[in-house]
């Protein structure tokens, strides 16, 4: 499937979404994938289906922080250095490209990639959101291996991760982009046709297109951008529940780094609603709870958007004052089986709470 | 004593201000012709309250020229475009994502050099002094003048665009450069757009300036001019001719701090209506609140600190879409009426009923519903109470929508109308528990320029782990303090409104961007000298 011009802004805006707070701000991914976009014959995207067995795949994004990536911008080399390598590495070509998340800016890359290399873009990811850490993937729940795996920068630097420990080597890229000024290019998890069709959440960029084209669609009708959010979010199947848990404003905010991550509380008080919402985050919104009382947990999505525009407000972005809805939705099933949870439910995160479904503890909302 | 201006696209309003007395006030059409508007305006102030200019301390001017520019894309001129950050940057190069007729009026002439700063300090390139060099030379000669300089991390450290702009300078000594660490704050693609925009109206910014100049000059003002900035605070005008685009927004700022002043409250909705629209804007601690989204200025994405207004398109000279016919009705069917959006504008005074034309107006129902009084009543058309009353309470009921969007709590909300129309928004108007209307509301924004405060506002990124959260904080405090009294801020009245720390995730260690907002009332000067900065403004054009 061709990918259309108008269709990366619509990604940008599901991207958003789909990072639950976290992945950094998708706007300037937008510019580069539209200046990519004017200098390449367009963008291609298959479906996982659709994707040969024995083809290698390569997933990638960026590593590093939000705050950096709107100041540091990337060369342009980075992605294709690093995917040269990588068929160095494997001794063949590659035959596409994913992104490693969906969610933030990351979801986006991938295309500029394809774009450099002239392999299309398959339509699925190693997250189905965003996480804060690389071995939070769907390839390493799954047993695959991180390696090899090269990181490079807009300097031209590249180094090769070699390491059968995939909490390893997380902690080296992680070291790495710090080095390389805050920010890197990163490919990892390289994989075969067979082996994404095993482990990928299928679909998650086409949703992410879908998701923003119907609230694009409903503001220019002057209708409710969160009610076809959430049905756009509900269509494919992907994330199968979607609501508006509360509509408020931000009255507090705490934030501080704990471990080299944002680590906070935002509360957010009733305006529609009764009470208050407060929400942590670790990079991404982790828990919702509503006077006390649970609402969601990862890794279901947990989105703070401008209740306004229904725009995604980022962690980092997040400000007193602003005027919010707060949105969840059921992550896709492949995170929510017992040992996914393991890795990604609330339990990693630290909470001693097991995860219960977002559907399970909000049986009659609507949006 | 101290004079208020705002020059609005309709109107010029003045007022002279005697410490928290109004002393006069005036709302006169704006002129073509800039110094002669100006001139005019202040003179009226003067002749009311009998003042002489001799006794006028400072004078503060909000002016939407700026504004109107870059919008209508008139009077812009050609920008050379240098950014100093490569490799890093070169796949997102200046101008990505202007709106193409923009850029044909500015040019495309980049020069993307090596230079710029990682995010904890060390450079990301050397300088090249000799591509700076070759790139200022090579702009003198195509006759470019205004220059925008950009590098990476420049709010941290801007001392390589200062380097920068002094080699410009010394290859074309005629160029008017703009550097990005005094415009913006990080995400330079944002900070980078608007220092384009600043050099883009370089010429004009010079223009203007001069002209203010000129009208105080006539007048014989020997007092410093302000100008307003878009967070509410003032610059010098010699700063304001360096930086125009600071000032962009400024008017809805200014009116929403005028109507905190005239009424005294510090927490309300202010509806500022004009002719073509109501600006609605929440004032919370005497501040507007600020917009939390990105700003776009004539189609272009910049991170300004912006005030968050929404505009009804719902003024004075709002025209009134119904049939004729249907003005005696007993009843208007669903659909018959229409408010506007479209205004009469600055032809209110010709076109409208109560001025003799043949347009009917929202203030044209505002006289006939007796809730206004100014042109002649007996020139309104015959209209039944019932349809008047359809017309009123559906213009109540779109002022209401607006309102109800822009509530940050639930319940009713004190309201402060403001503005030349201000008599559009009722006593009883559904979201309301009381509608403030204090005496001079018409001109709350040239009184908003009048008290404005000068401001500033820093950000930098500390490792906590280096300097102490406290010895940091008290660090920026202090580099705040000096650049407002270097301003001509009153050190007593210095006070931080906010601080904002954002701790950044990936980074080792404590790390954190701190943006810090101060500000400080003017020192009215002493003596009849004018201070040291007036004398810059006569030596600069």
């Amino acid at each position: 499937m061709r990918i259309e011009r108008s269709a990366l802004p619509d990604l940008a805006f599901g991207a958003a979404f789909l990072g639950s707070g976290g992945g950094g701000d998708p706007y300037y991914s937008l510019l580069l994938a539209e200046a990519a976009f004017e200098r390449s014959d367009g963008f291609e995207l298959v479906s996982l289906d659709d994707v040969a067995d024995d083809a290698l795949l390569a997933p990638c994004g960026w590593v590093g922080a939000p705050t950096v990536s709107v100041e540091k911008l990337p060369n342009g080399r980075e992605a294709v250095d690093g995917l040269r390598r990588l068929e160095t590495l494997m001794g063949r070509r590659i035959d596409a490209v994913l992104p490693i998340e969906i969610g933030g800016s990351n979801g986006l890359a991938p295309f500029i990639a394809a774009a450099e290399m002239g392999v299309p873009v398959v339509d699925c990811d190693g997250m189905g959101r965003a996480f804060p850490e690389s071995q939070m993937a769907i390839f390493n729940i799954r047993g695959l291996s991180a390696c090899p795996s090269v990181v490079t920068a807009a300097c031209g630097a590249l180094s090769v991760i070699e390491t059968d420990d995939n909490n390893k080597h997380e902690r080296i890229a992680r070291a790495l982009s710090v080095a390389l000024g805050g920010i890197a290019h990163m490919v990892e998890y390289p994989l075969s046709g067979a082996q994404a069709k095993a482990t990928a959440i299928p679909g998650s960029i086409s949703t992410a297109i879908a998701i923003g084209k119907a609230v694009r669609e409903a503001r220019a009708a002057q209708g409710d951008p969160f009610e076809a959010l959430a049905a756009a979010v509900e269509a494919t199947g992907l994330y199968p529940h979607c609501r508006v848990l509360f509509d408020g404003k931000i009255v507090d905010l705490e934030r501080e780094t704990r471990g080299g991550f944002s680590v906070g509380k935002v509360t957010v008080e009733g305006l529609k609603s009764p009470g208050h919402m407060t929400i942590e985050f670790q990079n991404e919104n982790l828990v919702a709870w509503h006077d006390g009382v649970l609402r969601a947990m990862v890794p279901d999505l947990i989105t703070i958007m401008d209740s306004e525009t229904a725009d995604t407000i980022t962690t980092e972005r997040l400000k007193y004052g602003q005027r919010v809805k707060v949105v969840a939705a059921a992550a896709p099933a492949q995170l929510r089986d017992a040992v996914a949870l393991s890795f990604v439910g609330p339990e990693a995160f630290g909470y001693e709470t097991s995860f219960i479904p977002v559907e399970h503890l909000n049986p009659e909302t609507r949006s | 004593m101290r004079i208020g201006v705002d020059v609005g696209g309709t109107n010029t309003d003045a007022v002279l201000i005697d410490g928290a007395r109004i002393l006069a006030s005036t709302k006169q059409p704006t002129s073509s012709d800039v110094r002669t508007g100006v001139a005019g305006a202040i003179a009226a102030v003067l002749a009311q309250a009998g003042v002489a200019s001799q006794a006028v301390r400072s004078v503060m001017i909000g002016t939407t020229h700026f504004t109107n520019a870059l919008v209508e894309r008139n009077s812009l001129d050609r920008v050379g475009i240098i950014r100093l950050a490569s490799p890093s940057g070169e796949a997102l190069p200046p101008l990505t994502g202007w709106p193409e007729a923009l850029v044909e009026r500015i040019g495309r002439r980049l020069f993307l050099l090596p230079g710029g700063y990682e995010v904890d300090g060390r450079e990301i390139s050397p300088l090249d002094e000799a591509a700076v060099r070759a790139a200022a030379r090579a702009l003198r000669e195509e006759g470019v003048t205004s220059i925008a300089v950009s590098s990476a991390f420049a709010p941290m450290n801007g001392a390589m665009e200062e380097r920068a702009a002094e080699l410009i300078l010394s290859e074309h000594p005629e160029a008017r450069i703009s550097s990005s660490h005094a415009i913006g704050r990080l995400g330079i693609i944002e900070r980078e757009n608007g220092t384009i925009l600043n050099a883009a109206l370089s010429t004009l910014a010079r223009q203007v300036m001069a002209s203010f100049v000129e009208a105080l000059v006539d007048l014989g003002v020997r007092a410093p001019l302000y100008i307003s900035q878009n967070d509410g605070t003032l610059t010098s005008s010699d700063s304001a001719a360096r930086y125009p685009v600071m000032t962009i927004g400024s008017g809805p700022t200014n009116s929403m701090r005028g109507a905190a002043f005239l009424t005294g409250l510090q927490n309300a909705i202010v509806m500022d209506v004009g002719g073509t629209t109501c600006d609605i804007g929440v004032l919370a601690k005497g501040f507007p609140r600020e917009s939390s989204i990105a700003v776009d200025i004539g189609g272009v994405r910049t991170n300004f600190r912006m005030p968050d207004i929404l505009a009804i398109g719902l003024g004075g000279g709002t025209r009134i879409h119904l049939d004729p016919a249907l003005y005696t009705a007993d009843r208007l069917d669903e659909g018959a009426l229409r408010i506007g959006p479209d205004s009469t504008g600055y032809r209110i005074t010709s076109e409208s009923r109560v001025f003799g034309g043949d347009t009917l107006t929202a203030s044209d129902v505002a006289v006939g519903s007796g809730y206004a009084s100014f042109g002649d009543p007996l020139a309104l058309p015959e209209m039944s109470d019932a349809v008047r009353r359809t017309i009123w309470s559906q213009m109540q009921a779109v002022l209401a929508n607006g309102l109800d969007v822009m509530k940050t709590a639930p319940g009713d909300a004190t309201i402060i109308a403001v503005g030349g129309g201000h008599f559009l928004v009722a006593d009883d108007m559904p979201g309301a528990s009381t509608v403030v209307r204090p005496p001079h509301a018409e001109v709350a924004n040239a009184v908003g320029a009048a008290i404005a405060q000068v401001g500033v506002q820093l950000e930098q990124i500390v490792d906590y782990d280096h300097a102490p959260r406290d010895e940091a904080l008290a660090r920026l405090r202090g580099e705040a303090k000096a650049a407002l009294i270097e301003a001509g801020g009153a050190p007593s009245s210095f006070e931080v409104v906010d601080v904002d720390e954002i701790f950044l995730s990936y980074l080792p260690g404590r790390s954190a961007q701190v943006r810090l907002k101060a500000v400080c009332d003017l020192e009215e000067a002493a003596g009849g000298e004018a201070p040291a900065a007036m004398a810059d403004i006569h030596h600069a054009y």
